[in-house]
């Protein structure tokens, strides 16, 4: 079992969040997320600027399996997002919680964070 | 029900990721699919396809059976022992019941190799024909199949090979099988690279399997079975054809033997076809966009006519996304694909997409 970072928030959906010291929030998908989908091939990105309510589709992952939809963890507007995708997709398989991160909000109200799973809940969550 | 072949401890202890494939638990991939698939085109990969089912079918009248059955003529192959032959079993209707290999070993006994999906439907209409000619149909049982392929494959695979079986395997040449004692091996594959397929008694497969392992003969799982045989422009039986589509239209009018009288099921069915003119066909496509081609994707091209894919996958070699589909006959050398919603260009080429670990279309 790989070790689920406990500074970072989850979903169910399997995105995981984490609030940067500038008050952005960067979001990726999970080391289990990246194992179900296999060989990360594509990832359309979300559009920088782009307002997104929790909860909406924002970005799909292609993986040599399937797409997979990225689902905005909490609202907030689309701030930045990780270049290196473009080219280099599969960091997402090699480092999912750190260079694999796939774009960054400002929350619409940091709040929103406290009704995501912990490190903890997320573990029970997927080994349900 | 669950199966699993004889080398399923193999696969767990070689770290593989297990999956239910048509009632047989095997490997979807060893880690990364990726890798697999690069390993199978730059140096050799090794295959568990003892799920496959190997019939013989023996009687003095077999040939003369097999002529009947199969949309293919093996009068293609009976000039030598050995020789293999690709084929599509066809219905009365000209669909295809499934689609096989056949080996000829001498003028009363054939090898059969036909998929596991299919396994039953296969074994019963082949029997219900075969009575008439006095054939019998045996399913050889305790047999284990590992494919081997790759540029390199033949020679790590020959030299984990016993002295008789190194022997006969060394002078195959491509598309022959041979037996040595109660293993059989074909130079054969599914991948589009070199290679060998090998029938060896269940007792020895997982022997054989670590000392290909030892040669350095990486295991591959079936996704990357599946981008290999997708780039080397390979049908799979289910996706690309099946009961309701005509081979005709499945790129595989190649397999059909018309030229003589030779009658065969489905040949009624496909004469008629033919007289009336094609009416889809079924071409290659290289995306021109980003994005993952995928199966059942609608391609459209102009005055509003649809075609569909049938097997779309990102491809390793080509690092684009590639497909098989089935497209109105009119369609020329560009379509749209419909995307999630989303209308995205792609050029129509000739398969196969690579072959021998050369990309043969122009991206």
């Amino acid at each position: 079992m790989s070790t689920i970072p406990e500074e970072m928030r989850y979903t169910s959906s399997h995105e995981w969040v984490k609030l940067n010291d500038d008050g952005t929030v960067s979001v990726g998908i999970t080391e289990h997320a990246q194992e179900l989908l296999g060989d990360i091939v594509f990832v359309e990105t979300p559009e920088i600027d782009t307002e997104f309510t929790a909860g909406e589709a924002c970005c799909v992952v292609e993986s040599v399996k399937a797409a997979s939809d990225i689902y905005m963890p909490i609202s907030g507007e689309v701030v930045d997002t990780n270049g290196e995708l473009t080219d280099t997709p599969d960091i997402i398989n090699s480092s999912p919680y750190d260079d694999g991160w796939i774009f960054k909000i400002k929350p619409a109200n940091e709040d929103e964070l406290e009704g995501l799973m912990d490190a903890q809940a997320y573990e029970d969550s997927i080994e349900e | 029900m669950s199966q699993h072949t004889i080398l399923l401890d193999k696969h767990l202890q070689y770290g593989a990721k297990i999956v239910d494939f048509a009632g047989w638990q095997m490997p979807i991939n060893y880690g990364s699919q990726m890798e697999e698939h690069k390993q199978v085109r730059t140096d050799a990969g090794m295959f568990d396809v003892s799920h496959m089912v190997v019939l013989d079918l023996e009687g003095g009248k077999v040939i003369d059976f097999l002529k009947y059955l199969l949309a293919n003529d093996v009068s293609k192959i009976t000039s030598s022992a050995g020789k293999a032959l690709y084929s599509c079993m066809l219905n009365e209707r000209g669909g295809v019941i499934d689609d096989l290999i056949v080996y000829y070993l001498n003028q009363q006994w054939f090898r059969m190799v036909v998929n596991a999906a299919t396994r039953e439907k296969d074994i019963a209409w082949i029997k219900q024909h075969a009575a008439a000619f006095d054939v019998s149909v045996k399913e050889g049982t305790s047999l284990a199949m590992i494919a081997v392929q790759g540029p390199n494959a033949i020679e790590k695979a020959l030299s984990v090979m016993s002295a008789d079986c190194k022997q006969v395997a060394s002078g195959l040449k491509r598309f022959v099988g041979q037996p040595c004692g109660d293993w059989f091996i074909g130079r054969t594959g599914y991948t589009g690279e070199d290679g060998f397929e090998i029938m060896l008694p269940e007792t020895e497969a997982a022997t054989f399997w670590d000392k290909l392992a030892e040669a350095g003969v990486k295991p591959i799982g079936l996704g990357a079975r599946d981008t290999l045989r997708l780039e080397a422009g390979m049908n799979l039986y289910g996706t690309d054809m099946d009961e309701q589509t005509s081979p005709l239209q499945a790129g595989l009018g190649w397999t059909i033997a018309m030229q003589d009288e030779r009658e065969f099921i489905g040949r009624e069915a496909l004469a008629a076809e033919k007289a009336a003119g094609p009416v889809m066909k079924f071409v290659g496509l290289v995306l021109q966009g980003k994005g993952v081609l995928r199966g059942h994707q609608k391609v459209v091209i102009e005055d509003d006519a649809e075609g569909e894919i049938t097997s779309g996958t990102f491809s390793p070699s080509m690092g684009v996304a590639i497909a098989m589909a089935r497209v109105p006959a009119q369609t020329t050398d560009r379509v749209k694909v419909d995307m999630r919603g989303k209308l995205v260009d792609a050029k129509v080429v000739k398969m196969p997409f690579v072959r021998d670990g050369q990309v043969c279309v122009e991206v």
